[in-house]
């Protein structure tokens, strides 16, 4: 089957690949681009533990293909960072203790980004439902949701 | 002479006693006498059994001292997860 | 290694140890850095991919690899053909597990395998292997394998522990018997006596990250191997038998560890990686998709078990039995004698019986989970004690209270207590705003208590002072829940540094003496204990330097805050050396200065919690929903606090999901029905509450600091409390786990056409 050539923007870098037509942007990211940040976890889009954005709309990279990325915009956990300032989120799920075999903690950060876009300012109750795409099976959520309401409270301080 | 209390299938193939007397002054010589003394109960100590003396549970130490007077209590081998 | 003479951990003013800084993994974790299974690569790698059973039970008659072996860009193939023909006993069954032998005893069980050049070439090559099966009947529930007639796995298992032994084979591997004696008199003794039968399904440890593997064999026999495990000194013993290598000959790198609660304990994909790397002469990357995970790694036993009770009104436990038969899979080891020896483990009994029976069946092997066998029975032994605390009218701690093991007591499983924290457990709990808060409609309160074994085992520790006063520690288990940041405040405790001056790191087999798995609660404990005592080797190294340089005996010098001084104005008026000044001049003062410990840990001491749960019931439609949740738990001294409640918090979260959702479904035809997160339902931020921790601190009497392991019991309370919570919410006994909705709803049902009672 021939590769498809695919021109993508990926944490603010252009780049370019060749990938089969049904590969996924995981598989892309963690095996042609070397950035194994993003995790599969069940590639069937039920953990999240593969969370990317795209044109900065949360999804699955695991359900979307690599020829998907195609003149797009693409933001990993790898760029969630900014040179060596820790996001505020970053900071806190250490401060707070939010990861403890950190597996899930990438999805869980680039999720938690994306929410505090929409809803800077959300209830425990948008937090939990906001996250609920995000499988983690050490912490109990207790300490990542804290974690998540202090960085929004700091980002709101601006 | 150490007084030992079987658990379990310990107790089952040392044809159901639940206390046994054995010359032992450390684990090791304990596990060999016992499976001298009680063939049955041979294999299974060969696949491990941890030993409780007075309440401390010990897994793979041959070498420990029983002081006398102790109370010792074999079970089967145990692991966690 | 005992608690120090000198030390009372409860008064005892430590320096770093009990703070909460931030853990030396934790920037790699937050920024995708972290190495975990999948993530190593390797020039000339080949992708591995294995052929499973779709069958529940079957002999294999042959294997034809010819068409497969042809398919351009497949490098090797391996079959039961290229594993040894016989093993020693003790890896039988992990043997027969990792590669099918005579049968395919499970749906998922691995028969053959690839190495291709590309995944999708892998997949193709697998899909032209022809497997020739004789189907035969198969039997997956517990129940149905222990009745006569049932399809028998292997036709040499004869049940141990009945005397006299059958003669004939069945699926009862064993059957093994506790207690001390006789419940029959104690249920005499009684005026309330109460026995119920409780199922449990089987459920998977749900680690996100699936097992994961690079295998690497030179053609000179030597390998190199990159896993995601619990304990990679067992991965190199076990894989080096099982391929015929000198265990020097390979060498383990245990890499970032994405959950493992037990189910990393074993191995399952690495012999088959080796072997194929061995037989290509190319690196081999071999990964479970989640299906595999779920068919074919090691989930936990479902449970059958009938548990009696007698209590006198006053709630005096006088006699208890309980029989309980596990299924572990195809092979035997349910943990049904870790779940007979823990069923009364609280208590305080004259009078206690309990009988166990390892059943196999044609489901994959079981792995530990979390205090295996423990969570089931206490979900039948704190049922029972809930309905009884009730038919007597006496509130549920108090029940406890009145029952509760401590020092001296003779415990259910043989040994008598040590120093224990199960009644300040239940103080606590009962002391706190949660036990007293007012309940809405629908809703239920659960109390329930529980225990976990500590181990101890095989442990190493290296400590290297650096040129600049800086210290390498090198540990050899992996972490699964903090322990780095833990070891790196006990070394930096006695060693009188700052925290962030030691870092720690987990070696890899060929730089490290022999190191148990990290299971069994057992690593802040162990590792610890050998960090503390690998340290204080290093202090007396550095006094010793100190005293050369002054000239003066090692016995002059002693070591405070992170000085070395003379002990007293009569060895010499010097001026202290920190650890910076003796690491600077170490090379020219007798050269580097290190300290190391090699030990087989004893002195674990147990760990007991109490559970509060507040359950909200919707009637029409079955949802239970947990309102609020409270850990209590004894740590004995909790070297991080933060990373003692997250253990906390992650083992109640799973026994949530293990008591409302989560179960292995097996269709009539023996395949799992339900090997995926969307239907394998584990619990979501949006399910669960904050769950509030109180951290109890007894010590243990056999760790310098007083430490507990702590990551296990917090599993065992919660499948209770939360039936107690739903039973009470609902006006009927749940005795079935998980209390999904459907099954809810028929309790209820039932209840009110007059067959149930609460």
């Amino acid at each position: 089957m021939p590769q498809v050539r695919v021109s993508t923007t990926i944490n603010g870098d252009a780049v370019s690949y060749l990938c089969e037509v049904d590969e996924t942007l995981l598989d892309v990211l963690r095996d042609r681009l070397g950035l194994t940040g993003s995790k599969e976890g069940c590639g069937t889009g039920d953990c999240g533990a593969c969370s990317v954005t795209l044109d900065g709309r949360l999804v699955c990279s695991c359900l979307v293909l690599g020829a998907e990325a195609e003149g797009r915009e693409i933001r990993t956990v790898e760029g969630i960072a900014t040179g060596d300032t820790l996001h505020p989120l970053q900071q806190k799920f250490l401060e707070f203790a939010a990861l403890q075999c950190g597996i899930c903690t990438p999805g869980f950060l680039v999720a938690a980004k994306a929410l505090l876009e929409k809803k800077p300012d959300p209830t425990e109750s948008e937090i939990r439902f906001g996250l609920a795409g995000n499988l983690c099976r050490c912490t109990g959520y207790d300490k990542i949701v804290r974690a998540v309401q202090a960085a929004a409270a700091e980002m709101r301080k601006g | 002479m150490v007084q030992v209390m079987l658990s379990g299938p310990l107790k089952a193939a040392a044809g159901g006693q639940a206390k046994v007397e054995v010359e032992a002054a450390t684990i090791h010589q304990l596990l060999s006498r016992l499976g001298q003394d009680h063939p049955k109960l041979k294999p299974m100590l060969e696949r491990g059994v941890a030993v409780a003396i007075d309440g401390q549970i010990y897994r793979d130490d041959w070498l420990r001292p029983i002081p006398p007077g102790s109370e010792v209590v074999l079970l089967p081998r145990m692991a966690g997860g | 290694m005992p608690l120090d003479a000198n030390l009372d951990p409860r008064t005892h003013v430590f320096k770093v140890v009990g703070t909460r800084p931030l853990r030396p993994d934790g920037v790699d974790k937050v920024t995708g850095r972290a190495k975990f299974g999948a993530d190593a690569n390797a020039p000339g790698m080949l992708v591995g991919k294995i052929l499973r059973s779709p069958h529940p039970h079957a002999r294999i008659r042959a294997i034809h690899t010819a068409k497969a072996a042809k398919l351009p860009g497949v490098k090797a193939i391996v079959t039961r053909e290229d594993f040894p023909n016989s093993v020693d006993a003790s890896l039988r069954d992990v043997h027969y597990n990792v590669m099918a032998r005579e049968k395919a005893l499970y749906d998922g069980h691995a028969v053959a395998a690839v190495a291709a050049t590309s995944a999708a070439i892998a997949r193709k090559a697998l899909k032209l292997i022809e497997v020739d099966y004789e189907i035969l009947p198969h039997v997956t529930d517990v129940d149905e394998a222990m009745k006569p007639g049932a399809p028998i796995l292997h036709s040499d298992m004869i049940t141990e522990g009945v005397e006299p032994a059958p003669t004939k084979p069945s699926n009862i591997a064993g059957r093994h018997e506790f207690g001390h004696g006789d419940p029959e008199e104690g249920f005499k003794q009684a005026d309330h006596v109460i026995e119920r039968v409780f199922k449990t399904e089987a459920t998977h440890q749900g680690y996100i990250e699936p097992h994961a593997c690079l295998a690497s064999v030179g053609s000179d026999g030597t390998g190199e191997l990159w896993v995601c495990t619990q304990g990679h000194f067992m991965v190199r013993d076990t894989c080096a038998a099982l391929l015929g290598m000198d265990v020097s000959r390979l060498r383990v790198t245990a890499s970032e560890i994405g959950g493992g609660f037990g189910g990393k304990t074993t191995v399952f994909i690495e012999p088959v990686a080796l072997a194929l790397s061995r037989k290509a002469g190319r690196p081999v990357k071999l990964v479970m998709s989640r299906e595999e995970v779920f068919r074919a790694s090691g989930p936990t036993s479902s449970t059958s078990m009938t548990v009696k009770i007698g209590v006198t009104k006053g709630g005096r436990i006088t006699g208890a039995f309980a029989e309980l038969r596990f299924q572990g899979g195809a092979f035997t080891g349910s943990p049904v004698v870790l779940g007979a020896m823990s069923a009364f483990a609280c208590y305080d009994l004259e009078h206690v019986k309990v009988v166990g029976y390892d059943v196999v069946t044609n489901r994959p092997k079981q792995a530990a989970y979390r205090a295996p066998g423990a969570p089931m029975v206490a979900f039948a032994v704190e049922s029972v004690l809930d309905e009884l605390a009730n038919k007597i009218r006496m509130d549920p701690i108090e029940l406890r209270l009145k029952n509760a093991a401590k020092e001296g007591t003779r415990s259910s499983y043989g040994p008598k207590y040590n120093r224990i924290g199960l009644i300040d457990c239940l103080e606590a709990a009962r002391k706190h705003p949660h036990y007293k808060a007012p309940l809405g409609p629908n809703q239920g309160r659960g109390v329930s208590a529980g225990f976990w074994f500590n181990f101890g085992g095989q442990t190493c520790v290296s400590l290297n002072v650096n040129i600049d006063g800086t210290v390498a520690l090198v540990v050899g288990t992996p972490d699964i829940g903090g322990s780095r940041a833990s070891m790196c405040l006990m070394a930096a405790e006695e060693l009188g540094i700052p925290y962030d001056k030691v870092r720690a790191i987990v070696a890899d087999t060929g730089s490290l003496g022999y190191n148990d798995i990290s299971e069994g609660s057992r690593v802040t404990f162990s590792t610890g204990l050998a960090t503390i005592s690998a340290a204080r080797d290093a202090v007396a190294k550095l006094c010793a330097r100190a005293a050369k340089i002054w000239g003066i005996p090692a016995d002059a010098v002693t070591w405070e805050n992170g000085h070395a001084k003379p002990s007293g104005p009569n060895a010499g008026n010097f001026e202290p050396l920190s650890l910076e000044d003796l690491a600077k001049k170490a090379a020219k003062t007798g050269g580097p200065i290190a300290g190391h410990y090699e030990v087989n840990a004893d002195g674990a001491g147990v760990s007991f919690a109490v559970h509060l749960a507040d359950a909200e019931l919707d009637r029409e439609t079955g949802r239970v929903q947990i309102k609020r949740y409270t850990v209590v738990q004894d740590a004995g001294k909790a070297i991080h606090p933060s990373y003692v409640e997250g253990q906390f918090q992650g083992g109640a979260a799973q026994g949530i999901g293990w008591a409302i959702n989560e179960e292995y479904i097996y269709g009539k035809d023996g395949r799992l029905q339900n090997p995926g997160f969307l239907d394998y339902r584990v619990p979501v931020a949006s399910d669960l509450p904050m769950i509030d921790t109180v951290i109890v601190e007894v010590p243990n009497p056999g760790h310098p600091y007083g430490v507990r392991g702590v990551g296990e019991t917090s599993i065992v309370p919660p499948l209770a409390a939360i039936a107690n919570a739903v039973s009470a919410a609902a006006g009927v006994r749940m005795t079935q786990l998980p209390m999904s909705a459907p099954r809810v709803l028929k309790t209820m049902d039932e209840a009110k056409r007059g067959s149930r009672r609460r």
